[in-house]
């Protein structure tokens, strides 16, 4: 096998040329201003935009909001799979698959269709309150359901390997036996060794949660993702400039995970 | 496994362990099966009853039939879902055939930082779309971006906000995504496979096509429809570059949804929903078994 040959500089310079080049323009873009020369305003201006700050801050109270109800769901869930029903687990790993098979807009669809029952039809109801909490536009309860249901893969699969590498009936037994309770056995025990698992579960949902567009534009709310695409129409630059920032913040994320978790293997993306 | 297990379960109390455990085994999964049930379940019932449900706009009375679907599969809407089946396929094609090299070339390699470095990119990289990507490349090849001002592009014809476009948006994930599907079964391939094809004396473009490519067959076609369903379902990308100017079947979904069409057509919209999650289940479908079967060789 040669080692050295020409092929492999071909296959790996045009590689780096194509996944370099537009990020080295993005930069280029937002501080060489035709007209102006070289100018840093567009990263300036950022904090002093209009809703930069609230949509970053509803983004990340939501990302934390949906962090918390994934693991709250999925961790008593799948820890109970592999002590005392392995019956279920099937079952839990068809549900938590499922979302992959429904595409972000068909889900926001059928979520549209059911959020227009409550003024249509449930309007002498209490579901009726409900249905107008859920959609409190400073902190839009709806989003955090869908973006659950949306982390549910991600989650499962880190979980299930964290799981995977631990035998937890034996540590759970250990801890048993020397006198810990249920809550001690799981929180001392078994949750301490599933670290690793936890952040990775944890960081793909965030970052699943700060990037995610398509739910939030079309039921009508304005978490970062969605602002950015809102300022792109009139400042360009600023749009730009935001965009390379969220990249960096996000890939900042998702390579601190790979240095916590191993390397991602996260077969999706957002498009 | 079986033995630590047995081993470990005569010393504690059984009794009194398998006792307890069982309440919690079952009770613990209900919370998950509920959630489900309500923010996942309800929304798709919403939108297979939608689906199928016509109102008649005379008596207001609404009843079930095909007629929806009937329409999400004729004219614009047609349009639309041909339109987003022919870029996915597209890009998931020449995301396959060039995600494929990239991975052999890193796995291949000598260096171990090459190799992570790599792999580690595509996961964050495959991770990577939505409107920050859209913008990435409207500042670089767009109208006024960096390469269409100082390269002159526009004179020579091109347009980013066109079906090729937004091909080389996605294969800014796709290529990256196909890469992390690729690498396991390359590094199944075993190194006596090729010595042994050279002993017989085969060339190493007869190793590929007799030997490697054919192991690899299951793998590569797992990958190309991961890329398909996942370039089939990205929306954000497109709504922030393309508007409506190339006819996709999420576009014409969402505007749907934000009721921008005839009134009595949002259920339309909720058909046209069903159709992307036929064409995702068929993905799957086919998806899975190739897995696993691809599996085989890496045991």
């Amino acid at each position: 096998m040669a080692r050295l040959n020409p092929w492999r500089w071909v296959v790996l310079g045009l590689a780096a040329l194509y996944f370099l080049v537009p990020l080295a323009s993005s930069v280029i873009f937002t501080v060489d201003v035709p007209g102006q020369g070289v100018t840093f305003d567009a990263y300036t201006q950022i904090v002093s935009a209009d809703g930069f700050v609230s949509s970053l801050l509803l983004s990340l109270e939501l990302a934390l909001a949906t962090i918390a109800i994934v693991l709250l769901l999925m961790v008593p869930a799948m820890v109970a799979l592999r002590l005392g029903a392995p019956r279920l687990r099937p079952v839990v790993e068809v549900v938590c698959q499922l979302p992959l098979v429904v595409p972000p807009i068909a889900f926001v669809a059928g979520i549209s269709t059911v959020l227009k029952w409550g003024p249509d039809y449930l309007s002498r109801t209490p579901l009726f309150e409900t249905f107008v909490a859920i959609q409190n536009p400073s902190f839009p309860f709806v989003l955090i359901l869908a973006y659950v249901v949306m982390a549910l893969p991600f989650a499962h699969r880190a979980l299930d390997a964290g799981l995977r590498a631990i035998d937890v009936r034996t540590l759970v037994e250990a801890a048993r036996s020397c006198g810990a309770s249920w809550p001690q056995a799981l929180l001392r025990t078994v949750l301490p060794n599933l670290r690793g698992a936890l952040l990775n579960a944890a960081f793909l949902t965030l970052a699943l949660v700060l990037g995610e567009f398509t739910v939030a534009q079309l039921l009508g709310f304005q978490p970062f993702a969605v602002w950015i695409y809102s300022v792109g129409g009139s400042q360009a630059q600023l749009s730009v400039a935001v965009s390379v920032l969220s990249l960096l913040v996000t890939w900042a994320l998702l390579l601190a995970l790979a240095g916590v978790g191993g390397r991602t293997r996260t077969a999706s993306s957002r498009g | 496994m079986t033995a630590t297990l047995t081993g470990v379960d005569v010393a504690p109390p059984v009794t009194s362990v398998k006792r307890r455990r069982r309440a919690p085994g079952w009770l613990a999964v209900v919370p998950l099966l509920v959630f489900t049930a309500i923010a996942f379940g309800v929304p798709a019932v919403a939108m297979l009853d939608g689906a199928f449900s016509v109102k008649d706009p005379a008596t207001g009375t609404s009843s079930y039939s095909a007629e929806n679907l009937t329409t999400s599969l004729h004219g614009a809407y047609l349009t639309a879902l041909l339109g987003s089946v022919k870029l996915s396929a597209v890009s998931a094609g020449i995301g396959t055939v060039l995600g494929l090299p990239l991975a052999q070339v890193v796995v291949t390699s000598r260096f171990r930082a090459l190799r992570d470095a790599v792999l580690t990119a595509s996961g964050v990289l495959a991770n990577f779309g939505g409107i920050p990507l859209a913008f990435a490349f409207v500042a670089t090849l767009g109208n006024a971006g960096v390469l269409t001002r100082h390269l002159g592009l526009s004179k020579a014809g091109w347009d980013l906000y066109s079906f090729w476009g937004l091909v080389i948006v996605y294969l800014y994930f796709l290529i990256p995504l196909m890469v992390l599907t690729i690498t396991p079964a390359l590094e199944g391939l075993r190194a006596q496979w090729r010595e042994a094809a050279q002993n017989n004396g085969a060339t190493t473009v007869q190793y590929w096509l007799h030997v490697a490519l054919p192991v690899l067959l299951p793998s590569l076609l797992g990958g190309f429809v991961l890329l398909f369903g996942s370039a089939f379902a990205a929306y954000a990308t497109a709504a922030a570059m393309v508007g409506s100017s190339v006819p996709l079947v999420t576009l014409q979904i969402a505007d749907a949804i934000s009721g921008n069409v005839l009134v009595g057509q949002e259920n339309v919209a909720l058909a046209l929903s069903l159709d992307m999650v036929l064409v995702a289940g068929l993905v799957m479908a086919v998806y899975l078994p190739l897995q696993r079967r691809s599996a085989r060789w890496l045991a």
